[in-house]
């Protein structure tokens, strides 16, 4: 759909909005929120405003952050909130809102390359498969049914296991286990533009196939991809958090908050519950955020 | 296609996707840095007698191949090598705690399959605020990990109400199933979550179906309708997903069983990993496989005998 129809729709559902203003080149600033707003819904939009905060709150953490997460206090160890610690202290006396924005730094970056990984990777198999068809494509999908054979954290599990505990070993591990995921789904959606007339008629035009791919058929599933790597975002955010609670992923003293809730567990169970419900809501919060953005996406992805 | 020969091509299948998955695990070892000896002893070093006992168990004399049938004829024999840190063979390992696992994952299967179903009909056929309550649980339950529910159980009703034990599976019988409760609820929060979803959905679309339309219309009481004509039709997605799910609760058990300190496969596998017991995580993760696996298969099968028009192998 072009941003001309796009727009004209929006101003139709809206009988009042004058249609001068949409015609009008210079005056792109409503119809664009109205655009969004479509795409994404009330939800949707409170969503990518809480994940916009979130992010702004980590990629900055070293200007915005109160104090240096990795300072510790003994004296004031498992303070609860005050004016001086927003959210208290954990048992080392760090300040629990500044591990939280660092946190979310590890949190968002190490899902963010295990789904960047995955999809390039996955996109690639897929397109491959999708175009050369035959042998190539029955070894693909024979390649993704095992990978699919392993539940995603044991991928992560494994690498661990080998490499020893690191962030970018259960990246690693677990960027692998979610490419079946990716190339499946991708794969299904280029099948189906490759049997459309446009791909034909490039083909008798002489292009390379290998042209037609990533110029014509790469940028129609486009939306797919990008749905589908935000929605399984989410899901690499659970694993990745999860394998650090268990102390196989990131290593302390760095904040992350999957480490942060095996801490505050410990500070719970003598009574302290703090910085456990922070972190832990921080990760719902996020897990949240980017969920309901992927469904969104996948729903108008689906629609175009 | 005849059943039998439906189901000898399932095995077939499930077959090959086992030996290539095992030639995966056993070649784990060759991934690692450093020669094979040295990475099983680890930091250890080891005497004399433990690397023959090694060189012998993983047949690291022989070329790569013949080590790799070699391995796969001692696990079929039952014989999974020895522990190098418990010294005791890894099958005694596993069969302790596969019991537990099995516990667990069974009793959250339960509780995923009541709890889903039953929220996700009565929001279909409630709709209202009855429907808005149970989406934005689903949606909070389906965005919360394992591990924070985990945490939260504990922290309240464990410790902070005191109705249920914090740690460990207790002495068997009725007490396994009170020890196992809170660890089986975190568990299938999300699956619960996810398939209450999914049953909504499903629920909601048999019931604008016309042979649903025209019960009605001839009279039937609301709840025969249900049941016969809404439900039944309802229960291929809500399988599917339920079947899905249980293969994904053997992964979610290794999360749970940290939290709650259960002697399960899980915990054994962290510990393994933390203590580079090398012959236990690849017992484990093989194990987990053929699990996670063959559960899939079996719901493959399941279907055919939920729904007759599902033809056999049929890709649907």
């Amino acid at each position: 759909m072009s941003e001309q129809a796009v727009t004209e729709q929006a101003s139709s559902a809206q009988t009042q909005a004058p249609a001068v203003a949409v015609k009008s080149d210079g005056e792109h600033r409503e119809p664009v929120l109205r655009r969004i707003l479509d795409r994404l819904g009330v939800v949707g939009v409170i969503a990518s405003v809480v994940l916009t905060v979130i992010v702004i709150a980590a990629v900055f953490a070293p200007v915005l952050a109160p104090y240096d997460p990795n300072f510790p206090d003994l004296m004031g160890a498992l303070a609860g909130p005050s004016a001086d610690h927003l959210l208290g202290a954990d048992a080392l006396g760090r300040d629990i809102l500044s591990r939280l924005m660092f946190g979310a730094q590890v949190t968002l970056a190490g899902p963010g390359l295990v789904i960047l990984l995955s999809t390039i990777v996955g996109t690639v198999l897929a397109l491959v498969g999708a175009w050369c068809g035959g042998r190539v494509d029955a070894v693909i999908i024979w390649v993704l049914d095992i990978l699919f054979a392993v539940p995603g954290i044991v991928f992560g599990l494994i690498a661990v296991a080998i490499w020893g505990p690191s962030l970018f070993t259960v990246v690693g591990g677990l960027a692998v286990a979610y490419i079946p995921y990716v190339a499946r789904v991708v794969r299904g959606a280029a099948l189906r533009e490759r049997n459309l007339p446009y791909v034909s008629a490039a083909w008798l035009q002489g292009h390379s196939g290998f042209g037609i791919t990533t110029t014509q058929i790469l940028r129609n599933v486009q939306p797919i991809v990008i749905a589908q790597a935000v929605s399984s975002l989410g899901f690499a955010v659970i694993d990745l958090a999860a394998v650090s609670f268990l102390g196989l992923g990131v290593q302390p003293p760095t904040a992350d908050l999957g480490l942060m809730v095996k801490s505050g567990f410990d500070s719970t169970l003598r009574g302290y519950p703090n910085e456990a419900i922070a972190s832990g809501c921080l990760i719902v919060l996020i897990v949240w955020c980017v969920t309901v953005i992927g469904d969104r996406l996948i729903s108008n992805a689906r629609s175009v | 296609m005849s059943f039998s020969a439906y189901i000898l091509k399932r095995i077939g299948g499930l077959l090959l996707v086992l030996l290539v998955t095992s030639f995966l695990v056993f070649g784990l070892l060759y991934l690692a840095p450093g020669s094979p000896l040295a990475f099983i002893l680890g930091p250890r070093g080891g005497t004399p007698a433990q690397i023959a006992a090694v060189t012998q168990q993983y047949h690291l004399n022989d070329p790569f191949i013949v080590r790799y049938f070699a391995w796969l004829g001692d696990l079929f024999r039952g014989n999974l090598g020895d522990s190098i840190v418990y010294r005791q063979p890894v099958s005694d390992l596993l069969f302790s705690r596969a019991g537990t696992t099995t516990a667990l994952v069974s009793l959250a299967a339960v509780i995923i399959a009541v709890v889903g179903i039953l929220a996700g009909t009565f929001a279909a056929l409630r709709g209202g605020w009855v429907d808005q309550v149970v989406s934005t649980l689903a949606a909070i339950g389906l965005s919360t990990p394992v591990f924070v529910v985990g945490v939260a159980l504990i922290s309240l009703f464990a410790v902070g109400l005191g109705w249920f034990p914090t740690f460990g599976v207790g002495s068997g019988g009725f007490d396994t199933i009170w020890h196992l409760f809170l660890p089986a609820v975190a568990l299938s929060v999300a699956s619960a979550a996810y398939l209450a979803r999914i049953t909504r959905t499903a629920v909601n679309e048999e019931r604008t179906r016309e042979h649903v339309q025209t019960a009605t219309v001839r009279g039937l009481s609301p709840r025969l309708i249900v049941r016969r004509h809404v439900l039944r039709n309802a229960l291929i997605p809500i399988t599917t997903v339920l079947g899905l799910t249980i293969a994904t609760l053997i992964a979610g058990a290794v999360v749970v069983e940290n939290v709650f300190a259960l002697d399960g496969l899980g915990s054994l596998l962290v510990k393994a990993i933390l203590q580079r017991d090398f012959a236990v995580v690849q017992a484990v993760v093989l194990v987990l496989v053929v699990a996670f696996v063959v559960v899939n298969a079996i719901v493959d099968v399941l279907y055919t005998f939920i729904d007759p028009r599902i033809s056999l192998g049929s890709k649907q």
